[in-house]
């Protein structure tokens, strides 16, 4: 069974989560519940810092033993900084989805299009819909 | 199995060298120092231990001559061995591609006539051989489309893909230089006729859908889809991937399809030959036969002839004329089947799909339960919720009773995917033995999961640490 959903944060329909870090910028990564179905990551392809996002448009990629999966960008905006400990070491997103395998920092365009995403409640709700 | 390097021991040998009869010349006088390494390490044997090394290698292969091979998508039909006789006449394999057309006008026929044949099959003006599989065929039939767009002098930069594509459709636009948008699937698992309304702009150059679809289904909507298509003057592009679905039953070209590239590796049963030779012709309406690559063969009166000179075409995409062998063999096999037997072959494994989904339906889950096409996708997650058994456990169980498995997590918007295409070639005894197994391995999932987690068993290599081998991959072997 996945971790629970953290509600200190929102939640995209293609499992990434962000968190607000004040000042405009998010900390974002993908959920538990993604981990889990993508099994082993052996590779995550980070974005370039400076790079500028869309909501909801590609912006890394996660690989597994079993697919390769785009992360999508739950808001717009630049990539800040990355979780370059990744690179070296994919299978923390597997133990920490939500702590240490954490993906990206970005600088939002648009704070209020955090309003377009779920709260921890409405995506438990999503994710247990799917199972059915 | 030791390696052939473990077997390896100074100075055996498989052959002997005569003595030289010019005088010698030592290797550093001829060839800088700098490009020789003494390193290299190969491998010595005698020719005995050579011989049995190899054969033993070739023992351990699967292949469609040694059994079920029911790879969904990829359509892994018997090659009947009249293909390879004629391939290898003397004619053909003697025939020096820079040969005078005067020497080579039967090798031209060929390649003329397979055109014709494909043509007629697939309701398509005409046809370019020259690509040297699908995915080169489908790269080409996009660069068509942006030729085409050029001449119009259009500016298009968007292609739609359903998201049960072939990896290679997203792969083959944007090495032109598209971007790729998605069109999910409806519950029926065909398009959403809805968002393809909204998605068809006017910078869409097109949509390319493979019909029947990665899912084994028919495109029910396929003429309101073309519709859509062609009102904002886009093109129909159709993945000919699954063609050995319908041949003889339906034409894309009737179906609204301007573009399609075939795979003669999979309907047309020339060899899959794991990365080549293969051959991906492309068929286009009237108005783009002028893009097709050159050269192009033409007929003058009763005399065939290369052409160069079309100069609205895309140019060239593969040395000489493509894989010239692989045309024979497809042309044998459409010449031995006829009309009658092309048709017939894909009613058969049509029907040879849908036996298999009635089949085992009560024992796997079946996500999109439709009359299918040349394959079915099942679906293993009731063995994950009942047992923890996964799909790729289910595959590499099926190693233990000698199949080789079938597809797996694919198409990607079926959970636990597990895609059997049989085709055609399969006899009804075949069918239930295999399917037989499919049930034996369900229930295995069921009473003793740990059994099916744990497969393969009876294989000389036993499951691997994939996970290990992706993150700490290690390919060179090295002396201990």
């Amino acid at each position: 069974m996945s971790k629970p959903n953290p509600a200190d944060r929102k939640y995209s329909k293609e499992h990434e989560w962000a968190m607000d870090e004040g000042a405009g910028t998010i900390r974002m990564g993908i959920t538990d519940h993604a981990q889990e179905l993508l099994t082993d990551i052996v590779f995550v392809e980070l974005p370039a810092i400076g790079k500028k996002v869309k909501q909801m448009e590609p912006m890394a990629v996660v690989e597994s033993v079993k697919s390769v999966s785009d992360v999508f960008s739950p808001v717009s905006g630049e990539v800040i900084e990355v979780n370059k400990e990744l690179e070296e070491h994919p299978e923390v997103v597997n133990e920490d989805a939500f702590g240490k395998g954490w993906i990206a920092k970005l600088k939002m365009d648009d704070p209020a299009e955090l309003n377009n995403l779920m709260d921890a409640a409405r995506y438990t709700e999503m994710i247990k819909e799917e199972k059915h | 199995m030791e390696l052939i390097f473990e077997k390896s021991r100074p100075g055996r040998t498989a052959t002997t060298i005569p003595e030289a009869d010019v005088p010698e010349v030592a290797i550093t006088d001829i060839i800088n120092k700098s490009l020789l390494r003494d390193d290299v390490d190969l491998p010595e044997v005698a020719e005995v231990d050579l011989i049995r090394h190899y054969t033993q290698l070739s023992k351990r292969n699967f292949g469609v001559d040694v059994g079920f091979y029911p790879l969904g998508s990829c359509t892994m039909k018997y090659n009947p061995k009249i293909n390879e006789e004629v391939s290898r006449l003397p004619g053909f394999t003697s025939l020096h591609p820079y040969s005078p057309v005067k020497f080579s006008q039967g090798s031209l026929q060929i390649m003329y006539e397979l055109r014709q044949y494909l043509s007629e099959i697939f309701g398509m003006a005409d046809f370019a051989l020259q690509p040297a599989a699908g995915a080169q065929g489908e790269l080409t039939g996009v660069m068509v489309i942006k030729k085409y767009f050029e001449k119009k002098g259009q500016k298009r930069t968007k292609i739609l893909i359903p998201d049960t594509a072939h990896g290679t459709n997203p792969a083959s636009s944007a090495l032109c230089g598209y971007s790729v948008v998605t069109v999910r699937s409806n519950a029926e698992g065909g398009v959403d006729i809805g968002q393809l309304r909204e998605l068809m702009t006017k910078d869409v150059a097109g949509l390319m859908i493979t019909n029947p679809n990665t899912l084994g289904l028919f495109e029910r909507n396929i003429e309101q889809v073309s519709e859509i298509v062609h009102r904002r003057g886009g093109i129909l592009y159709c993945d000919g991937a699954n063609a050995n679905a319908f041949m003889g039953a339906t034409k894309p070209g009737d179906l609204g399809i301007d573009v399609i590239q075939l795979n003669l590796h999979k309907t047309f049963s020339t060899p899959h030959g794991c990365g080549g030779p293969g051959s991906g012709p492309v068929g286009v309406r009237k108005d783009l036969v002028r893009h097709l690559p050159v050269p192009r063969v033409i007929k003058k009166g009763k005399r065939y002839d290369w052409k160069y000179e079309f100069p609205d075409s895309i140019g060239r995409v593969k040395t000489f004329y493509g894989n010239f062998n692989v045309m024979v063999k497809a042309y044998t096999y459409i010449r031995s089947l006829g009309p009658g037997g092309l048709k017939k072959a894909s009613e058969t494994a049509v029907l040879n799909a849908n036996y298999i989904k009635e089949r085992l339906r009560a024992w796997y889950d079946l996500p999109y339960d439709r009359i299918c096409m040349h394959e079915c996708v099942f679906s293993g997650k009731r063995q994950v919720k009942e047992s923890g058994v996964h799909t790729s456990d289910i595959a590499k169980r099926l190693l233990d009773y000698g199949y080789h498995p079938p597809t797996i997590y694919f198409p990607l918007i079926v959970p636990e995917a597990i895609m059997i295409e049989p085709n055609e070639t399969e006899s009804k005894e075949t069918l239930d033995a295999f399917c037989d197994t499919m049930i034996a391995i369900a229930k295995e999932a069921k009473e003793n999961p740990e059994l099916v987690k744990s497969a393969p068993l009876t294989t000389v290599v036993r499951r691997l640490d994939e996970v290990k081998a992706a993150r700490e991959p290690d390919v060179c072997w090295g002396r201990v």
